[in-house]
């Protein structure tokens, strides 16, 4: 599923990111060590891993040419950590490149707008320095038409944009990527916001070229306005490559029955609404059996199916529709299904297959009971609350997450939004699923303890990192105390991704963090009483760390000017939204990276770089 | 009173005089998401999306009350979040099913009466849903230019109430089920539409 891609594996980047700063250049080495690398460029093209090339380059001068001579794949895990002009001097042959922008707490409005991440000056040194790219995937960038324009201009061998929470263009920008880039095979939008009007949208789907494609994939699911349907259907007529396809929820049951009969060769469906038009809802009758049995027969014609994802707006007549595919899903997503466990059940019973699973907590811990009995080889789960607010009533329990973790042994990732939970639960699922690599719980409750014991959930977090030897990435949540981040620090070796919320007392807690999570990358605080004093405690690690965000803790802006002054290669931003009311010193906001860019001069006025 | 902060009270008594919609004691709100006419939820998810900035704003001038909405808390993202809040705003104000039975039919049929524009459409709608009974005509009138069905709804009170006399909108938040009756049972009701 694309969506897995949002959470792409957090390597060290070194792709210009690493601390230590190398030029390249000086006298052309002698005749030998050309032959040398030479020979060299001919094995390190296959090296693939970004972190092997990373210690290759680190070998000799020599090896560091060949390899960013052979490098084809550029990842920037944040684009202020390096500036492009060194990046596109370095690696002067790269075909794909992946840019990473915005802090993650971005996607949960705590990073104003305008904050930066444009693309623009990235696209514009890519445009010069590297005509033969192929790939471009950008996460939480600012894109504006304009450079969507620059791109389809400048790359003639274009073949695959991926767009992931960004924002800034429009369907204006859409219609030319669509019109100039002739090799396009992947366009996937996931979760972008889309800068249109009503009515100034433009007809991107009309632009694909009239001849026939080599699309492979097509996502346009978060894309607000209907697109034009029969322009749609021809394009995925004369698309015979076309595997994936994911449209936004203005196309109709019937629509997508259309579309599908197109490409019965469809390995990946965003199914849209799933619900029928309202023309033929207010008829309800007979025709409404019949149109539900043609698209039985239809999903029953995709024998490629692996993926389902959609149902905005799904009538819950249709829903048998998609028996013929169950038993060969390895993904699926309902997480904009308003289903209940009895209409889940039916469904969920063949799914035997079944690897990822995404769903609304309205499903209950009765539907979470019958995934945990037929999806025996789930790897990956996320259960999202449709009433996301602190007091709902909560439909999802301890109960669900022990007959996930009982019934899902294989369990290697987990999303898990709940009212309320028990610490028993948590250390269940600590020994049930021994796979664990992302372990993300949130109760919604703020610093809420153990429902049953009412005692704070140290011991079920502190199981998890115990127990779960393979635990990369983890979000903490509910009462906790200090004591566990004491277990985090203790046993959480290999934790590269840390979220903390309403947590700790102490800044004790920040320091076991910092002290002893040696793979830290990435650590993401809001809301916890940590203070200038744990800032130290990090120092030794800042340069490995991609970034730390902490807001609306105790900090202020000695502490953090302290840290800025003892390490040159850290940015330390200071975010203040509100005007300067109150305290000059209190830190709202904290984002502090390292860079060899140094200070960004693109900051707005409510950035302060200290 | 007093001559100092004078003019300050003065404007806040030239407030407490001035006409406006809402109720006494609240501000006027600033842009808000307008709620459009059709069940266009996607264009609520873009209103609420571009005016949340300015609810922002107005979440500060207005203290916000007790259960305070924490900025990004749960943690879901906004795309996401504005789905959801769209769902839900959609199930408050739609999906009503509502059971219809007619007399000499042998089973019950269920409608949802939010699909309907109005009493005519839901006519047509019934009309179309029944015929297959073979039992007349629910429009069709007899020789003494009364009809021979009447469509009857029961109501939040338990009574039995002719459709089509209150307006619309209130007829769809007071109906709990139909029956189509025959005509003559129905004379007890009132006028027939």
């Amino acid at each position: 599923m694309r969506e897995e891609r949002s959470d792409m594996s957090e390597d060290e980047d070194g792709g210009g990111g690493s601390a230590k700063s190398r030029g390249g250049g000086g006298a052309p080495p002698p005749f030998s060590d050309q032959v040398l690398e030479i020979v060299l460029e001919n094995v390190l093209q296959f090296l693939s891993s970004r972190r092997d090339r990373n210690a290759a380059s680190l070998v000799c001068r020599s090896w560091y040419r060949a390899e960013a001579q052979t490098r084809r794949e550029l990842f920037i895990g944040n684009c202020y950590a390096v500036s492009p002009r060194r990046a596109t001097e370095r690696f002067r042959r790269i075909r794909a490149v992946v840019l990473k922008g915005k802090p993650r707490f971005a996607d949960f409005g705590l990073v104003p707008i305008n904050w930066g991440a444009h693309f623009h000056p990235w696209v514009s040194a890519m445009a010069a320095a590297y005509p033969w790219l192929e790939k471009l995937c950008l996460k939480r960038m600012s894109v504006a038409d304009g450079d969507l324009s620059l791109l389809a201009h400048s790359f003639p061998n274009f073949r695959e944009l991926s767009l992931i929470c960004c924002e800034g263009f429009s369907t204006a920008g859409l219609a030319v990527i669509a019109e100039k880039c002739r090799h396009l095979r992947v366009l996937d939008l996931i979760e972008d916001y889309l800068e249109d009007d009503e009515d100034e949208m433009v007809d991107w789907i009309s632009r694909f070229p009239e001849t026939t494609t080599c699309l492979e994939s097509l996502g346009f699911d978060c894309v607000g306005g209907a697109v034009n349907f029969e322009a749609l259907e021809a394009l995925v007529t004369r698309s015979p490559a076309l595997r994936r396809l994911r449209v936004n929820h203005h196309v109709s049951v019937e629509q997508l029955h259309r579309l599908m009969a197109r490409a019965p060769q469809l390995t990946h469906l965003g199914t849209g609404s799933f619900g029928s038009a309202a023309a033929a809802a207010a008829a309800a009758i007979p025709q409404g059996g019949n149109n539900v049995v043609d698209l039985v027969s239809t999903f029953a014609a995709s024998k490629s199916l692996v993926c389902l994802s959609g149902f905005r707006d799904m009538a819950p007549q249709y829903l048998p529709a998609i028996y013929p595919v169950c038993a060969s899903l390895t993904s699926l997503n309902f997480s904009f299904a308003e289903i209940s466990a009895e209409e889940l059940i039916p469904v969920i019973r063949h799914c035997h297959s079944l690897q990822i699973f995404w769903v609304l907590d309205t499903v209950r811990d009765e539907g979470l009971q019958a995934v945990a009995a037929t999806c025996k080889d789930l790897r990956e789960l996320r259960v999202f609350p449709l009433d996301a607010t602190e007091d709902s009533e909560g439909s999802v329990s301890d109960v669900g997450l022990i007959a996930i973790s009982e019934g899902c042994r294989k369990l290697r990732s987990i999303l898990y939004f709940c009212q309320q939970m028990t610490n028993v639960a948590v250390v269940t699922m600590s020994k049930n699923c021994q796979d664990l690599v992302v372990f993300r719980l949130c109760i919604m409750g703020r610093r809420r303890p153990d429902h049953v014991t009412g005692e704070p959930m140290d011991e079920g977090f502190g199981a998890i990192v115990m127990n779960c030897k393979k635990l990369r990435r983890l979000a903490v949540s509910g009462l906790l105390t200090d004591k566990a981040f004491a277990y985090i620090g203790k046993y959480g070796k290999l934790v590269r991704t840390l979220s903390v919320a309403f947590a700790g007392n102490t800044d004790l807690a920040l320091m076991y963090v910092l002290e002893g999570c040696t793979k830290l990358q990435k650590l993401e605080i809001r809301d916890s009483p940590f203070g200038d004093s744990a800032l130290p405690a990090g120092l030794h690690h800042y340069y490995n760390m991609r970034f730390l965000w902490m807001s609306s803790c105790k900090l202020s802006v000695r502490g953090c000017m302290e840290v800025a002054q003892r390490l040159p290669h850290l940015v330390v931003e200071v975010i203040r939204e509100r005007d300067e009311d109150d305290d000059h010193e209190a830190v709202e906001k904290l984002y502090m990276y390292r860079s060899l860019a140094g200070p960004r001069n693109d900051a707005p006025p409510f950035v302060e770089i200290l | 009173m007093e001559g100092g902060g004078s003019y300050g009270s003065d404007l806040d008594n030239l407030k407490a005089t001035e006409l406006r919609l809402g109720l006494p004691g609240t501000d006027e709100p600033k842009k808000l998401p307008s709620m459009l006419p059709r069940s266009s939820k996607w264009a609520i998810l873009e209103a609420t999306k571009r005016s949340s900035s300015e609810i922002k704003s107005v979440e500060k001038d207005q203290k916000p009350a007790a259960k305070a909405q924490i900025v990004g808390w749960p943690p879901i993202r906004s795309y996401r979040k504005n789905s959801y809040q769209a769902m839900k705003m959609e199930a408050e104000t739609t999906g009503m099913y509502v059971k219809v039975s007619m007399d000499g039919a042998p089973y019950l049929r269920k409608i949802d009466l939010k699909v309907y524009k109005g009493y005519k459409e839901l006519r047509e709608a019934l009309e179309d849903m029944f015929k297959c009974f073979s039992l007349g005509e629910i429009s069709r009138m007899d020789e003494s230019n009364v009809y021979e069905y009447a469509i009857t709804y029961e109501d939040k009170d338990g009574d039995w109430m002719l459709v089509g006399d209150v307006p619309w909108e209130m007829f769809l938040s007071s109906c709990k089920r139909m029956r189509i009756m025959k005509g003559s049972e129905a004379k007890g009701l009132g006028s027939i539409p």
